[in-house]
């Protein structure tokens, strides 16, 4: 996962004057899109869970997936953008894969931090990695790993409190940095094709929404389908993709797949980037055609 | 999708960066499979050999011999409220249990078998001493437990309550709990109203101790689902656990102490255990070595909790000692000393299915220094992953002088081909409000959950690693195993096996020991302390090792072991001494002992 991008760190301002101090309000509401905010955000999830329910295997195990996030990503970094690159993503990356990855053993969590950052230096299409770090170590580790581990799946204590206050304060940030509607047209989807869901397998409908409510869902929501390094550019796009992603969970779903939103995202995000890629390519072929074509380029 | 491409963005790096980085990362991901093929685990797995082969390998060999020991019983599971129809194979999982007692005195095992469909016989086989046994629970009394408006039976656990000499038998139900006094080897007499037993409880675990060292047993009883419930009766659906991993709306906890008039003071609360956990496994030992019994309770949808006794109250310490940070699904509690250091590890049973929930079972074991802590060594030493696991026991089935661990598992097994998995995960992670109803969630329609299991016999090896060898010693059943007990059914000086399976056919494995092997064992009997002698440590010296054992009143999952101690000693043992630490205090050490034998030790006075 990476940061939601942060569009703007400031409140826009008139072209000539001074412009009046904000309220309160409207200084929280710009702080919000601070780009330190998702790590602490993060962070947040992290220790709402584990001090109220204890939802981390064990500290170790997620200090032990941040710390090989972060060291990967600084190797890395310094080798191949000869630079050292900012840890946040990694933070945010180790330490999503500390609460979703479960397992007894602790080198799960070094390696899918591994596979995680590695991922974005080894898998790159025209410049760009195209998984979302995390969903790709993840993915990878309950493919090739499923003995040794599985995805936070019935961990957390079900209360509404707790999910309440990263629902609001994840809203609130995914808005600042103007992704919530990516958020929002999955929830959406998801809620619409429950019910679906349940018109075909004929279950409760409860049973079908029933996941949304639980704790995976809030890190896939809120960090894993925003992350905007892996996603399309334009809104409309990443809405589209958002719903794609809810369908191809939906079809997971309906072949009793356990781990269908990370799957259906670890299909669709790539696929939607290859499309945006290939769309980009044949305009830019378009352009440089009828660039050629122009009377200028024909004078000249 | 391809390899990176040079772009004209960055990163910009070179080839040889990128052929490392691409071995690298081609490295990462074949490492699950290294590590798979490394793993104890990975390599244990092993088929069937045939009797003289294992013989000659592992030193032993087990053989299914129920029919020819004259019993043909198969469980019969409850079917509760028709509210619960849609999931009534998840709700109605348990009640398959088995217990060893010699309750007539012969000195030899008998065995007690229940089961759990209203108007279904409990059973209580004597031993014939010849290989077979006769069902006589019809004529003792212990047979028509299971009728209609008062519950069914989900274990028992036997211990001397009124100190006559003869083991009574306490029964766990989902329903009304029933003690019976057992007059002398003749026959039960139901004594439950008498001793003052609450009307109803929800349980799957009871062990008598003697928490308070007065020298006569008293009974704890954990509640699985609150006993306010009539399972035939619900008044609604919402009876599920809030929570997958944190529920506390399960059955509460009850302490009778046992006054010496053959009634019971229920003090759970005076005594400080207070807890509405799904309690499924509990056990009693010093693990303090207060001299006192401490109460492990392994808790399903929860942590498990281990209440540190000083005689007079008990203080819950899961979280300090380490067993009780991450939430499991507790369904096991056995003790064995692994490593021969006088030390007594814990066992506690979870679920692992492959790629879905890896909880892994927990082997605690006591750290060195003053205070008590333990660390989880399951994984180290290769007893983690067994399926959807239940019973286990600790017992030296080789003789070799290294207790090993039986495992029973296997949940629910109907149709093969079709799983009930991807449903229940699908509900399990959501909220309390959807999870707690059993009303949200899909129909079981036929399918399995974790069944057809194989099970687990991991061989302790001496050196630190248990490995599986089950299948090659002839456990080849995959029955949805619940208890299991280990008893030296025929006084032969070997530990034979007793499985009780839900919906399933009990099962004797006999065991057959390569002869090399010696071993000595003992019956212990208090005069001061309660006469079952529950509680009791025993630790033997020989060969300059020692093993502990504890006489318990219940272990593992619903059931009781024979409380004679066996021990495998190895070949030409030299033995050294036996100290025994009764519940009064009293200290007795023993030495000039031979192999081979039984001793039957009386507390001094």
């Amino acid at each position: 996962m990476n940061p939601p991008t942060v569009m703007a760190t400031q409140p826009a301002t008139p072209a000539s004057g001074t412009p009046p101090p904000p309220s309160v309000g409207k200084r929280v509401f710009a702080a919000l899109g601070n780009p330190f905010v998702p790590p602490i955000f993060i962070t947040l999830i992290l220790l709402i869970g584990n001090l109220s329910y204890g939802i981390l295997e064990s500290y170790g195990k997620t200090l032990l997936a941040i710390v090989t996030s972060i060291v990967a990503e600084m190797v890395l970094g310094r080798i191949f953008l000869r630079k050292w690159p900012h840890p946040a993503s990694a933070y945010i990356t180790g330490i999503s894969v500390g609460i979703l990855l479960r397992s007894p053993a602790f080198w799960p969590y070094a390696l899918c931090s591994l596979l995680s950052i590695t991922s974005k230096y080894a898998l790159r299409f025209h410049g760009r990695h195209i998984w979302n770090p995390s969903n790709f170590g993840i993915c990878a580790m309950l493919f090739l790993a499923s003995q040794s581990v599985a995805s936070l799946s019935i961990q957390w204590g079900n209360n509404f409190g707790s999910l309440a206050v990263i629902w609001v304060l994840g809203s609130v940030i995914l808005w600042r940095a103007r992704r919530f509607h990516i958020s929002l047209t999955y929830v959406l989807s998801f809620v619409a094709l429950s019910f679906l869901r349940a018109w075909i397998t004929g279950d409760p409908w409860q049973s079908e929404i029933s996941p949304i409510t639980g704790p995976m869902y809030q890190l896939f929501i809120f960090f894993m389908i925003t992350d905007p390094k892996t996603t399309v550019r334009s809104r409309t796009g990443q809405c589209i993709v958002a719903f794609f992603v809810a369908v191809a969970e939906m079809l997971l779903r309906l072949n009793s797949c356990v781990f269908a939103p990370l799957y259906a995202l670890f299909w669709v995000g790539p696929a939607a980037l290859f499309i945006e890629m290939g769309i980009d390519s044949r305009r830019a072929r378009k352009a440089a055609a009828a660039t050629e074509l122009s009377p200028e380029a024909v004078r000249s | 999708m391809m390899l990176s491409t040079p772009a004209a963005a960055p990163p910009r790096r070179g080839v040889t960066a990128r052929i490392l980085v691409t071995i690298f990362f081609a490295g990462l991901l074949a490492t699950p499979y290294l590590v798979r093929r490394l793993s104890p685990a990975g390599q244990s797995r092993t088929a069937t050999i045939g009797r003289q082969a294992a013989l000659a390998r592992y030193g032993f060999y087990l053989e299914e011999v129920s029919h020819a020991a004259g019993i043909d019983f198969v469980h019969r599971a409850p079917v509760l409220d028709s509210k619960l129809a849609a999931i009534m194979p998840e709700v109605s999982s348990m009640g398959a249990a088995v217990s060893i007692v010699d309750f007539d005195r012969d000195g030899w095992p008998d065995i007690y078998v229940t089961n759990s469909a209203i108007g279904s016989r409990n059973h209580l086989y004597r031993n014939n001493h010849d290989g077979t046994f006769t069902d006589v629970a019809e004529q003792m009394g212990v047979a028509d437990v299971n009728q209609s408006g008062t519950g069914v039976s989900m274990g028992a656990v036997w211990g001397d309550y009124d100190n006559d000499g003869y083991d009574d038998l306490y029964l766990i139900k989902w329903g009304r709990p029933e003690l019976f006094h057992n007059d002398h080897g003749h026959g039960f007499t139901r004594v439950t109203e008498q001793a003052g037993l609450p009307p109803w409880i929800n349980a799957n675990t009871a062990v008598w101790l003697d928490y308070d060292g007065d020298g006569k047993l008293d009974l704890f009883v954990g509640g699985y689902y609150p006993e306010s419930l009539d399972l035939w009766h619900l008044p609604t659906t919402r009876m599920m656990p809030d929570s997958f991993e944190y529920a506390k709306n399960g059955g509460r906890k009850f302490l009778f102490h046992n006054l010496g008039n053959g009634h019971f003071e229920e003090v759970s609360a005076k005594v400080g255990i207070d807890s509405h956990r799904w309690a499924l496994a509990a056990a009693a030992a010093d693990l303090s070595g207060t001299g006192h019994p401490d109460l492990f309770i392994a808790n399903d949808y929860g942590v498990s909790e281990l209440y540190l006794n000083d005689g007079k109250h008990f203080h819950e310490a899961g979280a300090d000692t380490g067993i009780g940070f991450a939430p499991k699904s507790g369904m096991n509690a056995s003790f064995g000393d692994i490593f021969n250091q006088g030390k007594l590890d814990i066992y506690v049973s979870n679920i692992s299915e492959e790629g879905v929930l890896i909880q892994g079972n927990n082997l605690w074991v006591p750290q060195d220094g003053p205070a008590l802590k333990y660390d989880n060594l399951a994984r180290d030493l290769g007893v983690e992953l067994g399926g959807w696991s239940f019973g286990a026991q600790f017992g030296d089935l080789n003789n070799d002088g290294n207790l090993d661990l039986y495992l029973e598992n296997g949940y629910i097994s109907l149709d093969r081909k079709r799983s009930y998995w991807y449903d229940f995960a699908k509900v399990a992670g959501g909220n309390s409000s959807i999870i707690g109803d059993a009303a949200n969630w899909p129909a079981f329609d036929g399918r399995s959950l974790s069944g057809y299991q194989q099970k687990h016999l991991w061989l302790n090896d001496g050196a630190g690693k248990f490995n599986d060898v089950a299948q090659a010693v002839g456990v080849t059943d995959t029955y949805d195993g619940r208890s299991v007990v280990l008893a030296d059914l025929w006084n032969r000086g070997v530990l034979d096996v007793v499985v009780a399976n839900q919906s399933g056919p009990l099962l004797i494995y006999r065991n057959t020991v390569s002869p090399d092997n010696d071993w000595i064992e003992f019956s212990l009997e208090g005069t001061k302390s309660n006469r079952s002698a529950i509680g009791a440590t025993l630790t033997l010296f020989w060969d300059g090792k020692q093993q502990i054992q504890t006489v318990c009143g219940g272990s593992g999952f619903a059931s009781e072991n024979d409380r004679r101690l066996h021990f495998g000693l190895g070949k030409n043992p030299s033995i050294e001494k036996i100290v025994i630490r009764w519940p009064s205090g009293v200290k007795q050490t023993l030495r000039d002992l031979a192999p081979n034998r039984l001793y039957n030790v009386k507390e001094p006075a």
